[in-house]
């Protein structure tokens, strides 16, 4: 019995993780209509940035905080120069872009830390069991704030107003552009909580560490229903227990990743707008 | 102007459509053929030369089955890898279990036969993937694509029979590498025929119908799914046979090499380079890139082939936003490469011939204008000129209206 509450407290925990990242894709999904592939690598640089700082400083809580201030910078610059000159261009350019950004950070990081995998301890003495639950603890806080947050302020208004209808928000006086690019700096520093966290149960810094989750968590997103915000959170949850009792069964533990993408695949098949999505009819 | 002269002969009218330009990269691989084999046979090449033209064989065919899919039907697929994994490792199992003895007869013929199974076994595994994803607008399909990716890899990994994490041993089984990569060139001769062929048909128009607008092609009565999935089985099954091509130029096949980096670096970064809908342009970058890669790994060896990558997703990121971006249109309708080769064009004939007629000239300059049409990213479609001058809150852009959420 202990065994089966060990295996949902590791799944929800790395579900948690899955979910931030998830949050990422779901907003500037609903709110920028494009997939923002590049938003994995931003966990890894956010690994990178813990690596540094918590080896130049020592204190988990700073090397996280400027992991946050330095993934959220780097998801502006990205949006400005990468993505917004294609606002309005078709969505396989963007596409495309987005894929060359991934590969532009993914290379950078490889020349500058190169290709072997830098181990970091954030929270040396604690023991796994406690590192699951602050994990799981903390997504769960950030995402109580992310609801909070979007729900009752004026920004947060102003992005669901956004995502239901960007031209008409922009008659009622919204800077559509300034939201799309909070919502990226918002996307870029769940990325970078979800990198630190990432590392407590994965603890090697690679330059390839944030293409796996995020594929992950876009998976989890299109379970919970892409452009939807507790979707994602259900979604990410759902996809971390899955992982998890995948993983517990001798046989099955090697497909694990295949599984994962055959369910993404499956409810692509039955149910395209996921859980928790709205459908929507296309007009012309 | 097609039906201006009714007294005009069958012949003096393919002779009049006739363009040499169209010809000229089956003519390139034709006199690349005849110089090479033969000096191939002779031993004059290098076996280093000889795994060079291989590797650019195998890569165009590749190239232009991608290109086929983002080119053409306006999809991205970031798997194709996948297909060629496929298509490696089912084609040269298939020959070493059960084409042994013909292998030992004929290796030409067997190696045809594997050809055929795994290219057909890649073109089921596209309907499979291809149905749920196509039926989705948008980026379904690139993600759809890349799990797939993920999928193959780690079952041909753990899957016994194809060897494990070791890979596939595909010894005594590999092509005698003098002739491989004569019978590659031939293969992808008939595969650029073959896309060419379909482009310019009916079903071709079809096809770029949908990715000029995909709505209004449905209402012209195009059968979009049956569209989509077509090229993107057509796609599949050519990316299968490069991959059996693939396998039988090597002794180790292994998964990890089709992986993500593989889609990208090798073949979406080719298309983008030699230009998105166009088939000479995906050949001419598939040779070029595969021949700097091989070059430049001996400078950038290790760690410094980051430097390679990064080139390359500049390159990728400028081209494509250079390409697209709405707000660059004028700049790019005053400075683009095609006006200044037609401009350089001009000035060299002058220079050779001295009295050209000007009214003839300035004719083929309207027709050369009108079969250059067909570039999608510069025409706005009609929904879109109605979307630019109308200012309706309710009219998104067809690629807006998808779930969108809270």
């Amino acid at each position: 019995m202990g065994n089966v509450f060990q295996i949902i407290l590791n799944g929800l925990s790395q579900g948690g993780v899955y979910a931030l990242i998830a949050l990422g894709y779901t907003m500037v999904y609903g709110i920028a209509k494009m997939l923002n592939f590049a938003h994995g690598d931003l966990i890894m640089v956010g690994g990178y940035t813990v690596y540094i700082t918590f080896g130049l400083m020592g204190f988990p809580l700073i090397a996280i905080i400027f992991a946050v201030v330095f993934c959220t910078i780097l998801g502006i610059c990205v949006e400005k120069f990468a993505y917004k000159p294609l606002r309005g261009a078709s969505p396989l350019a963007v596409l495309i872009t987005a894929i060359g950004v991934s590969y532009l950070l993914q290379s950078l990081a490889f020349l500058i830390f190169k290709s072997n995998p830098r181990m970091i301890d954030l929270f040396p003495g604690l023991s796994t069991n406690q590192k699951t639950i602050i994990t799981l603890v903390t997504a769960l806080v950030v995402m109580a704030a992310l609801t909070l947050f979007i729900n009752f302020t004026r920004i947060g208004k102003a992005m669901r107003a956004v995502s239901e209808d960007k031209g008409a928000s922009q008659l009622m006086g919204i800077n559509s552009n300034m939201i799309i690019s909070i919502t990226f700096a918002i996307g870029s520093a769940l990325a970078a909580i979800a990198g630190a966290f990432y590392l407590l149960k994965t603890p090697a810094v690679t330059y390839t560490m944030g293409s796996m989750p995020g594929i992950k968590a876009f998976t989890a997103a299109v379970i919970g229903g892409i452009g939807s915000i507790p979707g994602a959170m259900v979604g990410g949850l759902l996809l971390g227990l899955i992982e998890e009792i995948c993983s517990s069964i001798p046989g099955l533990s090697s497909y694990t990743i295949a599984i994962e993408f055959g369910i993404l695949i499956i409810i692509l098949l039955v149910r395209p707008s996921g859980i928790l999505g709205k459908k929507r009819r296309e007009k012309v | 102007m097609d039906t201006s002269n009714p007294n005009e002969s069958y012949f003096t009218a393919i002779r009049r459509r006739f363009k040499l330009k169209n010809y000229l990269v089956y003519i390139f691989f034709i006199v690349f053929l005849l110089i090479a084999s033969p000096l191939s046979i002779a031993g004059a090449l290098k076996t280093s030369t000889q795994i060079l033209f291989e590797q650019i064989g195998y890569t165009i065919i590749g190239v232009i089955s991608l290109s086929l899919v983002v080119g053409f039907l306006g999809e991205l697929s970031l798997g194709h890898a996948a297909f060629m994994s496929i298509g490696a490792f089912i084609g040269m199992y298939f020959q070493k279990t059960c084409l042994s003895s013909l292998h030992d007869v004929s290796p030409l013929l067997s190696l045809i036969i594997s050809m055929i199974v795994g290219g057909l076994v890649a073109g089921v595994c596209g309907i499979i993937i291809g149905l749920p994803a196509l039926r989705l607008k948008g980026d379904y399909l690139a993600i759809v694509t890349l799990a797939f990716g993920e999928i193959v890899k780690i079952l041909f990994q753990q899957i016994p029979i194809f060897g494990g994490a070791i890979g596939f041993n595909n010894r005594g089984y590999k092509y005698d590498s003098t002739y491989l990569f004569i019978i590659i060139f031939i293969v992808a001769l008939l595969s650029i025929v073959l896309v060419k062929n379909l482009i310019k048909s009916k079903h071709g128009r079809a096809i770029k119908s949908i990715r000029d607008n995909e709505i209004a092609a449905k209402a012209m009565g195009v059968n979009v799914t049956y569209y989509k999935l077509l090229v993107f089985v057509i796609s599949a099954v050519l990316a299968g046979v490069a991959g059996v091509l693939y396998g039988a130029s090597k002794n180790q096949i292994d998964a990890t090499t089709f992986n993500y980096n593989y889609s990208i670096n090798n073949m979406l970064v080719m298309v983008v380079i030699g230009g998105m809908g166009n088939i000479h342009g995906s050949i001419v970058s598939a040779i070029v890139v595969t021949f700097l890669n091989v070059k430049l790994q001996v400078i950038f060896e290790g760690d410094k082939a980051a430097i390679k990558n990064i080139i390359y997703a500049v390159i990728l990121i400028v081209i494509v936003v250079y390409n697209n971006a709405p707000s660059l249109r004028s700049f790019r309708e005053k400075y683009n490469l095609r006006k200044l080769f037609t401009f350089l064009k001009k000035k060299i004939k002058r220079m050779i011939f001295k009295n050209i007629d000007e009214k003839k000239e300035k004719e083929k300059e309207e027709e050369d204008i009108k079969e250059f049409s067909g570039d999608w990213s510069k025409i706005p479609t009609k929904i879109e000129m109605d979307e630019i001058v109308s200012t309706g809150l309710d009219v998104g852009s067809p690629h807006d209206e998808q779930e969108g959420g809270k």
